[in-house]
């Protein structure tokens, strides 16, 4: 059988990925932020997951206004880098795991998640720079990836219980599935960040530490986070947080921390990142 | 349609919050075509003949005039009022050569300079901004 061997929470901000991609990682603004993700790095090297699900968001890239879903899970074989206005990403192609993907849609509908299945998709930096941080820069990931896209986009995004409960959900698909596959949930985005409006270059490191606290715990303070919270307290753009709550949510209800990171900024945004497995 | 108020709608608890536009679905429909606009700055050709004459370029979409200008003009808080949204705007600072961060600090009125340096800082403390109340305070 399948099993979910671990869960990790990291922010996804774009210039992270430029300064990868235009060779700045040995400036000192960003070994502060890249030094913080070595630990990651070993951490998957030990673990050697078979597939990773990614949750992340997508950022009017494969989706315009013209279609907006509030879970979307990519089932395609490939999701090809996209280009966001400065020129694709020069990183690999993300391959993807079809079966066990379309196993957790099937699995995760009948347990009423009605999300939207997406067979053709172009990722942007909120799939790719978490897996730039994981992995480095090789020629291929090492692992298939499944991209869940969580819209935080257009307002309101899904509530962070909503999140938790997709996670669990997916907990049961991947326990379901008869191959005995590794696998490592993602959730991205955040942490403390406004970019928008005369508010941008909010930060909260007290809110941050706080919610990453209670993932380390049992997340009942994280879940239950309004949206309106999240906005005033951690910028318009920290609701991205709510990602995160999917990764926890398919964790174990006691987990044990092994790694945690937190460093501002990363351009606009507080860098968070944790590590967590389920409690032996 | 979209940009006649709606009667007896309640107060959105999201409206308090200072120098903030949050994208929710009034502004969704009301931005439909900026938003399409940008969409379409992922092409580079399509970059290429928005910068060889932008008026023109923006006719293809069903702009009305104060969206038009907010484009024309690089008004980028004012795209946010008329229902653009950052992501989607973002696209058009990316045309323009633009970071996130620098896009970011237009909206704030800083120079990019006095930006970049209030975020290596910390970032923008959330105390006295939490609410337009404090903001008026502050500035009143």
């Amino acid at each position: 059988m399948a099993k979910l061997v671990g869960g990790i929470c990291c922010s996804h901000v774009p210039a992270i990925g430029a300064a990868l991609d235009l060779g700045k990682t040995q400036e000192p603004y960003w070994t502060r932020v890249f030094s913080g993700f070595e630990k990651s790095k070993e951490w998957f090297r030990q673990m050697k997951p078979d597939v990773c699900i990614v949750v992340f968001n997508d950022h009017a890239t494969a989706f315009s206004m013209d279609i907006v879903p509030t879970f979307a899970l990519g089932c395609a074989a490939e999701f090809p880098p996209a280009d966001e206005g400065w020129g694709p990403r020069p990183v690999p192609v993300v391959k993807g795991h079809p079966q066990l993907a379309a196993h957790i849609a099937q699995s995760v509908i009948n347990d009423e998640f009605d999300l939207t299945v997406v067979n053709k998709m172009e990722v942007d930096h909120g799939l790719t720079v978490p897996l730039s941080l994981m992995f480095g820069q090789p020629e291929e990931w090492p692992c298939p990836v499944i991209p869940l896209a969580v819209n935080v986009v257009l307002f309101p995004p899904p509530s962070g219980k909503r999140c938790f409960d997709l996670g669990k959900a997916i907990r049961k698909a991947i326990e379901s599935y008869p191959e005995d596959l590794r696998v490592v949930i993602f959730g991205t985005g955040g942490m403390s960040h406004q970019i928008s409006g005369p508010r941008a270059g909010l930060i909260n490191s007290e809110f941050d530490k706080a919610f990453l606290d209670s993932l380390a715990g049992d997340a009942s303070y994280a879940k239950d986070i309004k949206h309106v919270t999240y906005m005033r307290e951690a910028g318009a753009e920290g609701i991205e947080m709510v990602m995160w709550l999917v990764a926890r949510g398919a964790m174990d209800a006691k987990v044990e921390e092994k790694y945690r990171f937190y460093t501002v900024p990363a351009s606009n945004t507080a860098v968070g990142h944790i590590i967590l497995e389920n409690a032996a | 349609m979209a940009e006649k108020a709606i009667p007896n709608t309640p107060q959105k608890e999201y409206a308090d919050i200072p120098g903030t536009f949050v994208f929710d679905a009034d502004r969704s429909a009301q931005g439909y075509a900026i938003n399409a606009f940008c969409m379409t700055l992922l092409k580079a050709e399509n970059r290429e003949k928005f910068k060889a004459d932008e008026a023109a370029y923006l006719k293809q979409f069903n702009m009305n005039e104060e969206q038009t200008e907010s484009i024309l003009k690089r008004q980028w808080n004012r795209m946010l009022e008329l229902g653009g949204n950052i992501y989607f705007t973002a696209k058009l600072g990316a045309t323009d050569g633009l970071s996130f961060q620098q896009v970011a600090a237009k909206m704030t009125g800083m120079t990019q300079e006095g930006y970049a340096e209030m975020m290596l800082k910390g970032g923008r403390s959330v105390e006295g901004n939490r609410s337009k109340a404090e903001w008026e305070k502050k500035n009143g």
